[in-house]
């Protein structure tokens, strides 16, 4: 008897504790604010949020989607609320366009100056007077290959080359929608940012055809699936590069990855930091955004998440050797039949779902 | 010849049971082996370390998600073992009709899907405007929690003998005082039981806390899902081999500690 | 009087959090984006892409239905035979890993099945060729019926359990045989706890997301995997609450059968 009555008077201490714990998050957090951020996986060096919180006194409440596509409807539906999130080029156009952001005031981040022109000239094509959006990093889309398991015959030159027979339960496939379809659309010379429904479909049948060569559709997974040997083929951001290789050499695997960017030209793409028009501490975003273009601190991710920086005060902190490597920071300009992804449109983004559930269900 | 065909069917019978159990506890044995192998692939052992356990130990998500777990669950079966006992007592003392209808809403969330439970709360904090956090979990929680504590508190009530409890007040025993002194003691199994079954239930659950949760808030299963979804890291093993043993003591106290005391 | 008051609290607290939502997806499943009332969200049930999952999933669910109760059976009738009491450690065994982490047992799984995982390295180490086990319906199935396995051992146990020794006693001493005990004693009897083991691991078989996301490598769509979907990167919410009240149609009729065969409650889980 005594024992169960210590139990019920457990159950109460730690409620009581609860309620008192609850209180007192929120009242030690009260003097600089806060700030939600919503962010991709992997995609910051987790010493500048404290770096950040020890500056500021901001707390900062991080929070990771895994797609564009995921992360959308959350803002929407408003019933999580972020300060600032970073989605791409495409989805900032959606989010303008549904007047969902709010405009930044750069009196706040005088850091913008740090962001080398020629990406606030490329942002103007999803946000037309840079009004809403800073950038954050780029890069392209392409294929990574496990050199045991591609012989040298046989390494991808072409998207095409991910409906070869012999890699069959070998390839790793984007699981969000417009990745999938801009390869697709790619291989067959089309425009990624089709809305033509015949060439959708073709792309559709394309990819159903493709699906019983796929391993499984990945999205941040690819980069340890591929690391861990499990696959030969992988459709990967072009970022992750050096850390696959300081990662291989770290475990002494027998095996090296490359990236290819395919001949047909791949998706361009620019993530950003924007403030929701429903943020509450738009002010500590502001200067989350400042904090985040600082040359030293812009470098720091970098050299954690090694996705191009468009920050000319970080890449100039570089060393010689890496501001030249292709592969980390390609040449713009030569990238050929590269595209930066557009909203299409509500109307033209309901027949890209449901053709992707075709494939999915297939 | 009965002899032989009895110790035969007692081998595979011995043999069945072995079965089952290498089924159900090998792969939570793998998961335990890896957390002390110095080597991130799954095929090789790289010798022994206790590093994984270092990292998850360090790791403030990891633990922040643990003190959100273990805070929802308690906090959520003690409120619905308060809500529910209550409930139960007052159903038992309804009339048949009014009685099935409540029952039948009862049985809702334990027999409906998951997802649809937690679709249906979602919807319903967005509408009423109730910004998803700490707390919608926790009501998501004691909801769903309700009925496994009226559904335990119910049948130990059939059991009560009413006349003992009137007898109390007409010796002039408050009502009140009767209850705590005449009934409790015999629903106090049933309670228990019932705070022990929510109490596993919300630590268990992923999929409606995976739609009510808000922003910055993780349950260890949330965050095991985007872990996962990210690419599994050894520190995932370490934290399962916790959860086995923590999971493991806990109910070895609770099953099999009272019972030696001869309370029955 | 003072008694029904205290249903007040539970009252209200129903009225919000479970009725009211409940609505609230009745709501979203008839209309549309402007509000106005159509059915096509639950037709749309019917187009190639959602039937396909549909049956799919009814399929696998079934399936891992199956395998259960063929594994539990048995198991709880040796159980139940050798004696060993409720609450006893033998039993205690067979239902812990339920309360391990539902997400951690399934990660075990995806950690055995992988291409590199530890199934395969056995059979290389063994010279095996390595098989692709990961992505696969089996390997759906088999995370379910992992997953599930206790809920259709418990229910039908218990019920087990109450059957009384004396009759089949007398059934043995009118001279019937195993198979005869079995089919005429045990099986009718434990007709309770069958059932809700059924629906317990039916119907969230019927309805995951989670296991045909981390074993199936997104490649297999079951029907839970469209709603959840609908809802986080669709963001047609009114497609996936009328897929969801499609969902519900099943899951009312396994209801039915439960208070069909369950009056008293006995064969429930606990």
């Amino acid at each position: 008897m005594k024992k169960k009555i210590w139990a019920l008077a457990l159950g109460g201490i730690v409620g009581i504790s609860a309620v008192l714990g609850g209180c007192g998050g929120k009242s030690g957090s009260a003097d600089a604010g806060e700030v939600y951020v919503y962010n991709w996986g992997e995609y910051i060096d987790e010493e500048v949020i404290s770096m950040f919180e020890k500056e500021t006194g901001i707390k900062v409440i991080y929070d990771m989607f895994e797609t564009n596509e995921d992360m959308y409807p959350v803002i929407e539906a408003g019933g999580r609320t972020y300060d600032v999130v970073c989605p791409s080029d495409y989805m900032i156009q959606r989010m303008v366009e549904n007047n969902m952001l709010a405009e930044l005031n750069f009196d706040n981040i005088p850091n913008v100056d740090q962001i080398a022109p020629e990406y606030m000239e490329r942002s103007k094509s999803f946000d037309p007077e840079n009004k809403f959006s800073v950038p954050y990093c780029w890069g392209t889309v392409g294929i990574l290959y496990n050199t045991s398991m591609v012989a040298p015959e046989d390494v991808p030159v072409r998207w095409s080359d991910l409906w070869d027979e012999k890699f069959r339960g070998e390839i790793l496939m984007q699981d969000s929608v417009r990745d999938a379809f801009m390869v697709a659309l790619k291989s067959l010379g089309y425009s990624m940012n089709s809305d033509s429904r015949g060439e959708l479909e073709e792309a559709r049948d394309l990819l159903i055809q493709q699906k019983p060569l796929v391993q499984a559709y990945v999205i941040d997974q690819v980069r340890d699936k591929m690391i861990g040997g499990e696959a030969a083929l992988g459709v990967i951001y072009s970022g992750e590069m050096l850390y696959i290789q300081e990662e291989v050499a770290a475990q002494g695997l027998d095996y090296n990855l490359e990236y290819v960017i395919p001949e047909e030209g791949t998706n361009v793409w620019i993530d950003s930091w924007v403030i929701p028009a429903n943020a509450k501490n738009k002010e500590n975003a502001e200067a989350w955004i400042n904090f985040m273009c600082r040359p030293e601190i812009a470098k720091m991710n970098f050299e954690y998440i090694t996705y191009p920086t468009p920050n000319q005060g970080a890449f100039e902190l570089l060393d010689e050797e890496l501001q030249n490597n292709k592969a980390v920071f390609p040449d713009l300009d030569s990238l050929d039949n590269c595209e930066v992804f557009k909203y299409l449109g509500d109307e033209v983004d309901t027949i890209y779902n449901d053709l992707w559930k075709e494939v999915k269900s297939n | 010849m009965k002899k032989t065909k009895a110790t035969i069917r007692q081998a595979v019978e011995n043999f069945y049971l072995v079965f089952i159990m290498i089924f159900l506890y090998a792969p939570i044995a793998t998961l335990m082996v890896l957390s002390f192998s110095n080597s991130k692939s799954r095929t090789q052992w790289g010798g022994f370390t206790l590093r994984w356990y270092g990292e998850m130990f360090q790791s403030a998500t990891i633990i922040n998600a643990l003190e959100n777990t273990l805070v929802i669950a308690f906090a959520s079966a003690a409120i619905a073992t308060v809500i529910g006992t209550a409930a139960a007592i007052a159903i038992s003392s309804m009339k048949p009709v009014p009685r099935t209808i409540i029952m039948g809403i009862t049985n809702i969330p334990m027999l409906n899907a998951d997802i649809v439970t937690g679709i249906s709360l979602m919807l319903a904090f967005i509408a009423f405007g109730i910004s998803l956090g700490f707390n919608t979990i926790l009501i998501s929680h004691i909801t769903f929690n309700i009925p496994y504590v009226i559904l335990s508190v119910m049948p130990k009530l059939k059991q009560t003998n009413k006349s003992v409890y009137e007898a109390a007040m007409d010796l002039g025993a408050p009502p009140v005082y009767a209850f705590f002194r005449v009934v409790f003691p015999d629903i106090l199994p049933g309670v228990l039981s019932g705070f022990l079954l929510a109490f596993t239930m919300s630590l268990d659950d992923f999929i409606i806390t995976h739609f009510t949760k808000g922003a910055g808030i993780n349950t260890l299963s949330t965050l095991i899902y985007s872990e996962v979804r990210r690419g599994i890291k050894p520190s995932m093993y370490a934290l399962s081999t916790v959860i086995f043993v923590a999971v493991l003591a806990l109910l070895v106290i609770i099953n099999f500690a009272p019972r030696k005391k001869g309370e029955k | 009087m003072s008694k029904k008051l205290l249903s007040g609290p539970y009252l209200v607290w129903m009225a919000g959090f479970i009725v009211i939502p409940l609505i609230l997806i009745l709501y979203y499943g008839l209309t549309d984006k402007t509000g106005a009332f159509t059915l096509a969200n639950i037709v749309s049930i019917a187009t190639a892409e959602h039937s396909k999952a549909l049956w799919l999933s009814l399929g696998l669910s079934f399936v891992s239905t199956v395998i259960c109760l063929a594994l539990a059976y048995p198991l709880a009738m040796i159980l139940r035979r050798r004696n060993v009491g409720k609450g006893s450690f033998v039993v205690f065994i067979f239902i812990l890993p339920m309360w391990m982490n539902f997400l951690l047992r399934t990660l075990a799984w995806q950690t055995l099945l992988e291409r590199n995982g530890v199934i395969n390295g056995i059979l290389t180490a063994l010279r095996l060729p390595p098989q692709s086990l990961i992505n696969t319906p089996g390997a759906i199935i088999l995370g379910m019926v992992y997953n599930f396995l206790p809920f259709m051992v418990l229910p039908i146990y218990n019920v087990l359990c109450k059957i009384d020794d004396n009759t089949i006693n007398a059934a043995q001493d009118l001279g019937a045989n195993f198979w005869q005990t079995l089919t005429r004693i045990w099986f009718p009897l434990s007709v309770p706890g069958v059932i809700s083991g059924i629906t317990m691991v039916f119907v969230p078989a019927l309805t995951t997301f989670v296991i045909s996301n981390l074993l199936g490598g997104s490649k297999i769509l079951l029907i839970g995997n469209v709603i959840e979907q609908e809802f986080t990167r669709g963001s047609n919410w009114h497609l996936g609450s009328g897929l969801s009240l499609v969902l519900m149609i099943f899951i009312l009729a396994s209801m039915a059968l439960i208070a069909k065969y369950d009056k008293n409650g006995e064969g429930t889980a606990f």
